[in-house]
């Protein structure tokens, strides 16, 4: 989760990733922080995030975020 | 049948009737019926190709779905059999199948659409290259009919197969359903390009008689009425005389033109969403808004959320997100964050992705080079935007001016100059021209045609341009109460008489002021031609 909270600060330092629940929501993530986001997803834990899994629900938070990495984890 | 015609006023007077005549299990039904004699009586020939859309993709819809009902199936029942390696191989071979089937509808309707719309413009591109290589045998043109809103049609159908393929809607079986979600009349002509999951939420339900629901409906397609027939038809004139004749219309005049063709195709296409909105919603059935007030953006990255949504996040689902995450695309960016930094190798992805999508967006817009220099020409301004943000930011830390009334004027004139700059390219359709005019107005600047009487040379008496500024100055009113809520609810709570002066005023103002009053033409409306 540190490793990901890091990503995302490095796009908004001024944003509280953390606590946060409407990223998408409230517009804090534009399309192409989505896209920073999931390369440097795929560098950091070799997970690929697919187009079908950008939906607000799954970047509305860091912790969902999460989640959907380990599932990817999983099934990769 | 245009929108604007007697004969489709009639047309949709007939439908309302039975509509709610009829038993509410037979609507959907009857609006597959009115949608396809719509369409017939628009060309007949047009048939062929909605249908061929309509039953490939439906089709192709099913099958994936039978892929994936499967795969579900024998998991479950080799839960214990299959080892973890074995479950992915399977998935993947599965995986694989759905996507053959997806390549190939979307091979078929792309390309149906590709020829259709695009054979010309590749044949006079292929003649000059020939002419300018020494010349030699020339390809005449193709003689093809371009099927009325296709663009609108077969994007709204290959949405909804990459939905059932990624799994987020479930297929159609219904293929009679699956052909009214395509040819909905409302909506057959300019879009918005509906996502099968908000359409069908109310599509095939059935819907009583309510009073508030046709009224309020009614009342939206008068406002569009009033928004394409007063202001965009009759700006349409001074429009098209500033563009026809360019060696008498420079400088001063370019301006003027830029600004009436901004104000033109916002008032053409946003009075043809209304209507479309507004007829369904007296049918009871919900479209998606394709408007949320654009002039108000305080840049073109939130301009382009505000301005056609459904188009915008089509691309940006359907072409953007796709480009920028696959596997291609994530391993360039690797190798240029580790060649060239951080910095660039961040930006790879999002400046090719976007370069594709803003290609993509000129293109569908029209067959020309017109087109494809105002996609790039968006995608170039939001680029520089983009890069020039840390100097923004310095600039708000030093000017603390973020906020404040007087910068989000600044900001929402920047945004509509730029904007209406840009539809240059849309407006003149030829690109050596554009850039010429454009550098007329810096040229060639003459201020006495504002005060001087010029401007009533360009098809538009006193009369005219006083119902153009009441109507604009209605449109600007309307959209700055929107921002308090729903006008027409507001509307409702009023007394009777208010309430009648209101709909009725509204009424007679497009009797009297719009094409049927002032001996002018109802045109097509401009997204039509999409």
């Amino acid at each position: 989760m540190q490793e990901l909270l890091e990503i995302l600060r490095g796009l908004h330092p001024d944003v509280d990733f953390e606590n946060c629940k409407t990223l998408i929501d409230d517009k804090v993530l534009d399309s192409f922080d989505i896209i920073s986001i999931v390369s440097e997803i795929y560098e950091e834990f070799d997970v690929t995030i697919s187009a079908e899994y950008i939906k607000p629900e799954n970047f509305n938070s860091a912790e969902a975020l999460y989640s959907l990495i380990r599932k990817l984890e999983d099934e990769e | 049948m245009l929108f604007t015609s007697y004969e489709f006023v009639a047309f949709l007077f007939l439908v309302l009737v039975l509509y709610y005549v009829l038993p509410g299990r037979f609507q959907w039904q009857f609006l597959l019926l009115a949608g396809y004699l719509f369409y017939f009586a628009a060309g007949e020939s047009y048939l062929i190709y909605i249908l061929t859309t309509t039953v490939t993709v439906w089709f192709a819809a099913c099958r994936i779905e039978k892929v994936r009902e499967g795969q579900t199936k024998y998991l479950k029942e080799h839960k214990e059999r299959l080892g973890k390696e074995e479950k992915k191989l399977y998935k993947s071979r599965m995986k694989a199948k759905q996507w053959r089937w997806l390549l190939v509808m979307l091979l078929l309707n792309l390309g149906i659409l590709a020829v259709l719309k695009y054979s010309n413009f590749v044949i006079v591109n292929i003649n000059r290259v020939i002419g300018a290589a020494g010349g030699g045998r020339e390809f005449s043109l193709w003689n093809l009919v371009l099927p009325m809103g296709i663009s609108f049609y077969t994007f709204q159908a290959l949405g909804y197969l990459i939905d059932v393929y990624r799994g987020t809607v479930k297929a159609e079986k219904n293929l009679f359903k699956f052909a009214l979600f395509v040819s909905f009349f409302p909506q057959l002509v300019q879009g918005p390009i509906s996502r099968f999951g908000d359409l069908s939420a109310t599509l095939f339900e059935s819907h009583p008689f309510r009073a508030r629901t046709v009224c309020f409906g009614m009342q939206r397609v008068l406002w569009g009425y009033f928004k394409k027939l007063v202001i965009a038809d009759r700006m349409l004139v001074g429009v098209n005389a500033i563009i026809g004749d360019t060696d008498t219309y420079g400088g001063a005049y370019v301006f003027v033109g830029m600004l009436f063709y901004a104000l033109e195709l916002y008032a053409d296409f946003t009075g043809g969403i209304d209507i479309t909105i507004g007829m369904a919603e007296a049918m009871g059935i919900h479209v998606t808004e394709n408007f949320n007030r654009p002039f108000f953006s305080k840049s073109i990255k939130e301009y382009w959320r505000r301005w056609h949504i459904t188009m915008g996040t089509w691309f940006t689902d359907y072409i953007f997100y796709p480009i920028s995450v696959c596997k291609p695309m994530l391993k360039v960016s690797k190798f240029t964050r580790a060649h060239f930094g951080e910095r660039i190798g961040k930006r790879v992805p999002v400046y090719l992705s976007s370069f594709a999508v803003w290609l993509a967006t000129g293109i569908w817009h029209g067959a020309g080079w017109n087109f494809v220099a105002w996609g790039l020409g968006n995608w170039i301004i939001i680029m520089i935007s983009q890069e020039l943000e840390p100097l923004y930011e310095r600039f708000h830390a030093k000017f603390p001016v973020e906020g404040r009334a007087p910068w989000k004027v600044f900001q929402i004139l920047r945004t509509i100059l730029l904007m209406s700059c840009l539809r240059m390219f849309d407006c003149y359709r030829d690109v050596p021209l554009t850039f010429r005019m454009f550098g007329s107005m810096f040229t060639g600047w003459d201020f006495s045609i504002f005060w001087d009487g010029s401007l009533y040379g360009i098809g538009l008496g006193f009369q005219d341009y006083m119902v153009l500024l009441a109507g604009t100055a209605l449109l600007i009113a309307v959209s700055c109460i929107q921002r308090r809520g729903k006008v027409r609810e507001m509307i409702a709570e009023k007394p009777y008489p208010v309430r009648f002066v209101i709909w009725y005023g509204l009424f007679l103002a497009v009797l009297v002021f719009g094409a049927y009053g002032a001996g002018y033409d109802a045109s097509q409306f401009i997204y039509n031609q999409f």
